[in-house]
């Protein structure tokens, strides 16, 4: 997909209205989840990725809704709490900031630009990593560490995951 | 009012759905409870789907590694290939069902030998979270499985439970930052409580400066934690320092070591002891026979050396002076010997390379005969075996 500069940063609401159709809400997440579940038990080396946040991420960003886009958010944070030994809502809090902040980003920006989607991927992973240390630490009075460069490097492996998984998701989507 | 909640919907939502989640927090936080029906439907939603991924992980991994992976290898045969792929396939399935009933047997061994009621099971995800030490095993409260159960393998000790869903089951292992467990030393004088650091070792803590751990001596649980039984294996040191106002002594894991697939949940525990030794797998000596007494004793080789302690120096004295009266010790059939000429006819001090005499050889020299002897009880003791026999 090729852009002008100019055409970069403008709305999406100027551009073709694409939807996703509803059966891709619940199995993409699910599909997520599950991923986190099941594949770092035999890929070690896969721990970094949080493909939770990753759909988050794509699927707020393509709503254009901030409501859409923190209950999304709030609703996959939730599942993976569950899955999880931390009590319910600390990856649903960071995951509904991440779904809010995703969805206005994507409501005033062009956001199916490769490098702008790396971009997101990367911030809003760091963003997701301090939010929940800062929530360990005030919330559950844990001493995590505060490991920046570990977040930098995932964040970055991420991004370019995330920039794969998203252009394949692209292909799940029907303008209407 | 209205027109301002209008204006800021979106930022008023926002704020609700994250109060509400900050409500649920703190109620966990405060009352130290789980919300038990939300972890229930994700679970119960998710475990069917991760049973189906397993199912299918099970059946296309041995296909993958043995044959598609192979198919390249054999590109140069490939006039044989036609021949040989049905047999290859037939291959793959017997391997597999192999591996699962070796697996199984292994587990059923251990089963069946350790007095606790054990319930078997398969690890079929891992927690959702980054650095999460959890997994979750495909037995669940319908099962038998309680929240607190223990769970070990042949190994050593895996974690515990700490969720049990009608399908499924949490385990919290022994790596997770959470953790802890009682242990002690084999022979009991050290104790000390078990904590997982989220790394691959784990940490025993409270154990006094002025006990005395040695690198690579083994901890067992103790028992008095109340959810594992006594004895089983945890872990052998791997570092030991002193600190303060405790040492800081760092385990490797024995149950962790090979990897998670099938467990073993304790439904009902019995202490057991205290194995004298680790129950690994191990090379064991085993000492040549001892010499055949009904046999005479070959004459020591040159260069053998002389009986060096006391007790036998004392033997040999006595012999020589029985010698020189023409006495034979035990046989009874002459009168005691003469004791008082005992230091007269004591023989001269041997040298250290000397040859052994003749009357002195026909009993075997004593590093002949107790090193094996001695050797032989160690392997036993360490395999747990009563002294005096002998496993090949």
């Amino acid at each position: 997909m090729a852009y002008s500069s100019g055409r970069m940063l403008l709305s999406q609401s100027d551009g073709p209205v694409s939807r996703f159709r509803a059966w891709v809400f619940i199995v993409i997440p699910l599909l997520a989840i599950l991923f986190q579940v099941y594949v770092p038990q035999f890929f070690h080396f896969l721990d970094f990725l949080d493909m939770p946040l990753l759909v988050v991420v794509y699927l707020s960003l393509t709503q254009r809704s901030q409501v859409a886009g923190l209950f999304t958010g709030a609703l996959i944070g939730l599942a993976q709490d569950s899955l999880s030994k931390n009590p319910l809502g600390m990856f649903g809090i960071c995951k509904t900031l991440v779904g809010y902040f995703a969805a206005s980003v994507g409501v005033h920006f062009n956001v199916e630009n490769t490098f702008i989607r790396l971009l997101l991927s990367f911030f809003f992973y760091f963003f997701h990593q301090c939010l929940y240390w800062v929530m360990q630490r005030m919330l559950l009075a844990q001493q995590p560490p505060f490991d920046y460069r570990s977040w930098l490097l995932f964040g970055a492996l991420n991004a370019v995951v995330g920039a794969s998984l998203f252009h394949f998701l692209d292909k799940l989507r029907a303008t209407v | 009012m209205e027109s301002f909640v209008n204006r800021y919907r979106n930022l008023t939502i926002l704020l609700l759905v994250i109060f509400a989640q900050f409500l649920l927090l703190a109620v966990q936080v405060k009352n130290d409870q789980d919300v038990r029906i939300i972890r229930m439907w994700t679970v119960t939603a998710v475990t069917p789907f991760a049973r189906v991924v397993e199912l299918l992980r099970g059946g296309s991994v041995g296909f993958i590694r043995n044959y598609i992976l192979l198919h390249d290898e054999d590109a140069e045969n490939r006039r044989l290939r036609d021949q040989v792929g049905h047999l290859k396939l037939e291959n793959i399935f017997l391997k597999n069902e192999l591996n699962t009933a070796e697996r199984a047997k292994a587990l059923g061994v251990f089963q069946a030998r350790i007095p606790s009621k054990t319930l078997a099971a398969t690890v079929i995800g891992t927690g959702a979270g980054s650095n999460a030490k959890v997994v979750y095993v495909d037995a669940g409260s319908t099962g038998g499985v309680e929240r607190g159960m223990a769970v070990v393998t042949p190994d050593g000790i895996v974690g515990k439970v700490i969720a049990a869903y009608p399908t499924a089951s949490e385990i919290l292992l022994a790596t997770d930052s959470d953790f802890a467990a009682g242990v002690m030393s084999p022979d009991g004088a050290v104790r000390g409580t078990l904590k997982g650091q989220g790394t691959p070792l784990l940490k025993v803590d409270y154990v006094p400066i002025q006990e005395k751990v040695q690198v690579g001596e083994w901890f067992y649980t103790s028992g008095d934690d109340r959810i594992f039984p006594r004895g089983f294996p945890v872990g052998v040191v791997r570092s030991v320092r002193d600190a303060q106002p405790f040492k800081e002594i760092l385990l490797d894991p024995v149950g962790l070591q090979r990897g998670l697939e099938d467990v073993l949940i304790i439904t009902q525990g019995v202490h057991q002891d205290i194995p004298p030794t680790p129950v690994a797998d191990q090379p064991v000596y085993i000492a040549p026979p001892p010499p055949d007494e009904s046999k005479p004793a070959a004459p020591a080789a040159a260069g053998a050396a002389p009986p060096i302690t006391e007790a036998d120096k004392l033997r040999l004295e006595y012999q020589a002076s029985g010698d020189a009266q023409g006495h034979k010790f035990g046989s009874g059939e002459s009168g005691p010997p003469n004791f008082n000429d005992i230091t007269t006819t004591l023989p001269k001090p041997l040298p250290p390379a000397a040859v052994v005499p003749a009357s002195a050889g026909a009993t075997p020299p004593a590093g002949a005969t107790t090193k094996p002897a001695e050797s032989t009880r160690h392997s036993n003791q360490a395999n747990g075996e009563p002294t005096g026999s002998t496993k090949r």
